[in-house]
């Protein structure tokens, strides 16, 4: 229920779908999350419906954008890409993350009797 | 993208709001397409396929919410939907809402309507530019009136001439009555009030005139061309506000005068300077022509800039002592001092307190207001505890519900507040219009900004008061209690109870104080209504006289006597005198000293307020000669005057002793006391009566100040109107239509603020006991209504039909004792507070201790037998079974 453990899974949640766009050019929201979902082996059990408002906050900050385009059936549907401001914040945002997942790993394997 | 761009998107995405959501609408719906077909690929069947992607999509509307919230305006989206759902939900309560309303509509009308009374005569800076500049000059001890608050023409021509702490000095002729001139014109002359004012009075203020221009200095001497400066409301109401008025001549009391200019429709005499008073025309003073009528300007000056008020007295206190009272004649002396006002001060200042009184007067009732709107929402939020706990079931946050709830306080307290605007601006227009109250700067009264920014705080404030208990009450509440709790049957919760309970209590407490403020000052009016004024204001009529004597005192005798006879021939008339001056009204003083009296030795006398009257002046006005005899139409004689001395002369200077016979010396001359009468309050009566003396209007060495015929009548004195001026116009046809008024209104004037506080304050206080009243039913009702079920079981017991009314009535009675007594504790602190502004009262009269608490018992006992009787005609069968 705190809010701080909401806050890093936002937090997570933007990073992924910057990632993938990164990753794979534009995509549809659709396309995203289930990049998402086959990326992490299926581990994260993702409600594709949030990734929404992941894509809003993103778009307002300016760091992706996004265009009707065709999807492959040749249906209407949003294609999100990634912006220029998008790929120097997600360098930061993996760095960050990459830090911060060394030092938890650190951490996390301290032995028992404190004998560093 | 910076903070400013999000914000931007994020307005228009909240404008775009439809669109936006279409677009989302059509995304989610794309997704789950994709998905669906995804999953046919996998081998699913269609219906499980789409059922698959639904389920892996999560919470359609929870992805719609956080998308909109991440997208734009979301509060003002829960705002909106708040308001229409408060607009509902009141529409649905109207009665509640109704009386919510009007509740509050009163509160905050008052307290704007107050605000802005506090606003004009206390906070805004008076209506003239750099006003903080302007200074009222006045000896220092204004014993005998306005002779002893004035200076001569030579002193103020003196100290203008010496000061260097002001830019100018200036001021008006302090000894002009109402109608103290005539307007000939075609038809009956008409009575109007002129004013003369030292040539750059106008200027010193600030005040430029809205047409043509104020006084050049050469119109200021003696035997210049005669010039007027017009009032707006005159120039509207005699000239049409025809512009082209300007340069024409009228003729004022027989002379062709010049108007030259007309003021500003802003610019209101009566308002600062002489409350109530209303000046038509105003004409230059010509100090030469008036330098040997002893003390006659009242003074004022502007300071220059930089110089304080205390530097100014510094310089005044050097100056004054030196000036002389008149030039030609030094061995005269001066003997001047002076104290100087900000002249906002010396306007407003003495009313402060009575302004902070009536402030917070209002302010109670606002706050009574409030707790009763807090009792309302509680008995109404209790009714809704269920519909809470539901909606908190369904996932409605705490905040989001008291968000909601402080909505509706917003709303109804915003509804009380436009209709409070509208109350207050109607008392405000009717205040702004009652000459008759002796208040300074009354006329100027209207709602303005700072009124409007009063409103909305007070508004916004109410409604987080009252709206807060209940909403924390209920947020706070235990969801699954409330769910129990309000279901049939049992009795309300106690903490609930017993926080309404407190809030009547406390009401009730504030009603107490309202209510013995109100009855002290009700007190004090009385014991001032009840002063022996020292003449008889009822049956008692005046009205301004003119008469031709042609300057010769030897035959002014004669025609007043004419007059008084005509006069007192007329039916129902029973006496009649002439006056130069009415108590309450104008006045001046002389120097009054026995004879061979030592002023060195023996003291100072004291000025002496002058009335030059004819025989029959003081038996028409009321008034009781103790001693002695009245004047009479023989005491002609110049080496042989007389006068009448009041009882405070005679214990002074010859206390223990008869004083008839002896010889005084009045204005330089000797007159022998043949009379004493008792003190008349001359003023007001609540100030103390000063030295007064009667001469004989037919003395050529006294010249009237105008003449006042009174009359003494059992007749309601308008209806002899018509019949005294009919007399008065056949002796001389140049007798202006001058208004016949009763005596008894000279008195009301002088006691009109007082009226106004107490009739101010008393309403509130009544507001408060019926707003308390209403709380205590509202609370003592509820818990009935509440216990109907309780109360059957009782009945069915063998409770009898008065058992169950008294036990209502007990707990009605222990709520108002434990009101009354805080209450009556707080009534002491403030009645302390209030002490300088009681007359002839203490604070803890107990009179009006034991009037307050006989009377909130009796509205105690009211409010609370009406719920009793309810509860004692409770059917027992019908109330088992209903529920």
């Amino acid at each position: 229920m705190g809010e701080s453990k909401l806050d890093l899974l936002q937090g997570t949640l933007d990073l992924m779908v910057m990632k993938t766009l990164a990753a794979m050019g534009a995509q549809h929201g659709y396309g995203i999350a289930r990049r998402i979902e086959q990326a992490s082996g299926d581990e994260v059990l993702l409600n594709q419906g949030t990734i929404y408002a992941s894509l809003v906050r993103l778009q307002q900050r300016g760091w992706i954008g996004a265009e009707w385009g065709t999807s492959d059936n040749n249906r209407k549907a949003k294609f999100y890409s990634i912006t220029r401001s998008g790929r120097k914040q997600l360098a930061k945002d993996a760095a960050y993350w990459q830090r911060l997942t060394d030092v938890m790993g650190r951490v996390l394997a301290m032995p028992p009797e404190g004998g560093l | 993208m910076g903070a400013l761009g999000r914000g931007v998107s994020r307005v228009r995405s909240f404008v775009l709001k439809r669109g936006l959501d279409a677009d989302l609408e059509a995304e989610i719906a794309e997704h789950i397409a994709l998905a669906t077909e995804e999953n046919l690929r996998r081998g699913l069947s269609p219906t499980e396929a789409r059922r698959q992607a639904l389920v892996r999509f999560g919470g359609m509307d929870l992805a719609k919410d956080q998308q909109r919230e991440a997208r734009g305006l979301m509060k003002l989206d829960i705002l909106l939907q708040d308001l229409k759902y408060t607009f509902r939900t009141l529409g649905r309560d109207r009665g509640f809402s109704v009386v919510a309303v009007l509740i509050l509509a009163l509160g905050i009308g008052a307290n704007i309507a107050v605000f802005s009374v506090v606003n004009t005569l206390l906070l805004r800076p008076l209506p003239f530019p750099n006003s903080q500049q302007l200074v009222r000059i006045r000896p220092r001890n204004p014993k005998g009136g306005e002779s002893s608050m004035t200076y001569s023409t030579d002193a103020m021509q003196s100290f203008q001439q010496r000061t260097s702490a002001f830019q100018q000095i200036t001021g008006y002729f302090a000894f002009s009555g109402p109608d103290n001139a005539r307007l000939i014109s075609t038809g009956q002359p008409q009575p109007i009030t002129g004013l003369m004012v030292a040539g750059n009075f106008f200027p010193t203020l600030g005040v430029t005139p809205v047409l043509g221009r104020n006084f050049s200095p050469d119109e200021t001497f003696t035997n210049s061309r005669p010039v007027v400066l017009l009032s707006y409301p005159f120039w509207k109401r005699q000239f049409a506000a025809d512009p082209s008025i300007i340069g024409q001549t009228i003729n004022l009391d027989g002379t062709q005068t010049t108007i030259i200019g007309v003021l500003p429709d802003a610019f209101d005499f009566g308002a600062v300077f002489s409350p109530g008073a209303k000046v038509d025309v105003f004409t230059p003073a010509s100090f030469s022509y008036m330098e040997d009528w002893g003390n006659t300007m009242a003074l004022f000056g502007r300071l220059k800039p930089g110089v304080t008020l205390g530097q100014a007295q510094a310089e005044a206190d050097t100056i004054f002592p030196s000036l002389l009272f008149n030039n030609k004649h030094p061995d005269w002396g001066g003997k001047f001092d002076a104290k100087l006002f900000d002249l906002k001060e010396y306007v407003s200042g003495k009313l402060r307190q009575s302004l902070i009184m009536l402030w917070c007067a209002v302010g109670m009732i606002m706050l009574i207001v409030c707790v009763n709107l807090s009792n309302l929402l509680l008995a109404r939020a209790a009714a809704r505890a269920k519909e809470f706990a539901m909606r908190a079931a369904l996932g409605a946050g705490r905040a989001r519900i008291v968000r909601q709830l402080l909505t509706e306080s917003l709303v109804l307290s915003l509804s009380g507040a436009v209709l409070g605007l509208g109350l207050a601006c109607a008392i405000v227009a009717w205040l702004a219009h009652q000459g008759s109250i002796a208040l300074p700067l009354l006329s100027s009264l209207r709602i303005d900004g700072a009124a409007l920014v009063w409103t909305l705080l007070i508004a916004v404030a109410a409604s987080i008061l009252f709206g807060l208990a209940p909403g924390i009450r209920l947020a706070t509440g235990n969801l699954q209690a409330a769910l129990k709790d309000s279901g049939h049957g049992t009795s309300d919760g106690k903490s609930h109870q017993h926080m309404r309970s407190i809030l009547v209590v406390s009401e009730i407490a504030l009603a107490c104080v309202l209510l013995v403020g109100a009855g002290l000052l009700l007190r004090s009016f009385l014991h001032v209504l009840d002063v022996d004024l020292g003449f008889e204001p009822s049956h008692a009529a005046a009205i301004g006289v003119a008469f031709d004597d042609g300057g010769l005192a030897a035959k002014r005798g004669p025609i007043l006597q004419q007059i008084l006879q005509r006069v007192e021939q007329i039916p129902g008339v029973e006496s009649a005198g002439i006056t130069d001056s009415l108590p309450m009204s104008t006045n001046r003083s002389w120097g009054f000293m026995p004879k061979g009296w030592d002023p060195k030795k023996q003291g100072e006398t004291q000025d002496t307020f002058v009335y030059v009257v004819t025989p029959g002046y003081l038996h028409s006005i009321g008034m009781r000669i103790v001693a002695g005899r009245d004047i009479r139409w023989d005491d002609n004689q110049k080496n042989q005057a007389v006068v009448i001395i009041n009882q405070t002369i005679a214990n002074y200077l010859w206390p223990g002793q008869d004083p008839i016979g002896n010889i005084a010396e009045v204005g330089g001359a000797d007159a022998q006391v043949i009379g004493v009468v008792a003190d008349v309050h001359e003023t007001n009566a609540e100030t103390k009566a000063g030295w007064q003396m009667y001469l004989s209007e037919t003395a050529p060495q006294y010249g009237p100040a105008g003449a006042n015929l009174v009359i003494r009548t059992k007749l309601p004195p308008a209806s002899l109107a018509s019949s005294v001026m009919a007399v008065l116009r056949e002796i001389n046809p140049n007798q202006p239509a001058n208004e016949f008024k009763p005596i008894q209104a000279l008195v009301d004037h002088a006691s009109s603020p007082r009226r106004f506080f107490v009739i101010l304050v008393g309403a509130f206080a009544g507001l408060g006991l019926l707003l308390a009243a209403l709380g205590i039913y509202g609370v003592i009702s509820y818990s009935v209504t509440q216990r109907t079920q309780e109360i059957g079981i009782r009945m069915a017991l063998g409770a009898t039909a008065s058992q169950v009314q008294r036990s209502v009535i007990a707990k009605t009675l222990r709520l108002a004792l434990i009101g009354i007594a805080a209450g009556a504790l707080a009534s002491m602190l403030v009645s302390r507070a209030i002490a300088a502004l009681l007359f002839n009262t203490k604070p803890g009269d107990p009179i009006t201790f034991a009037a307050m608490v006989v009377l909130i018992s009796a509205v105690a006992l009211l409010a609370g037998y009406i719920p009793a009787r309810r509860a004692s005609r409770v059917n027992p069968m019908v109330a088992l079974r209903n529920n």
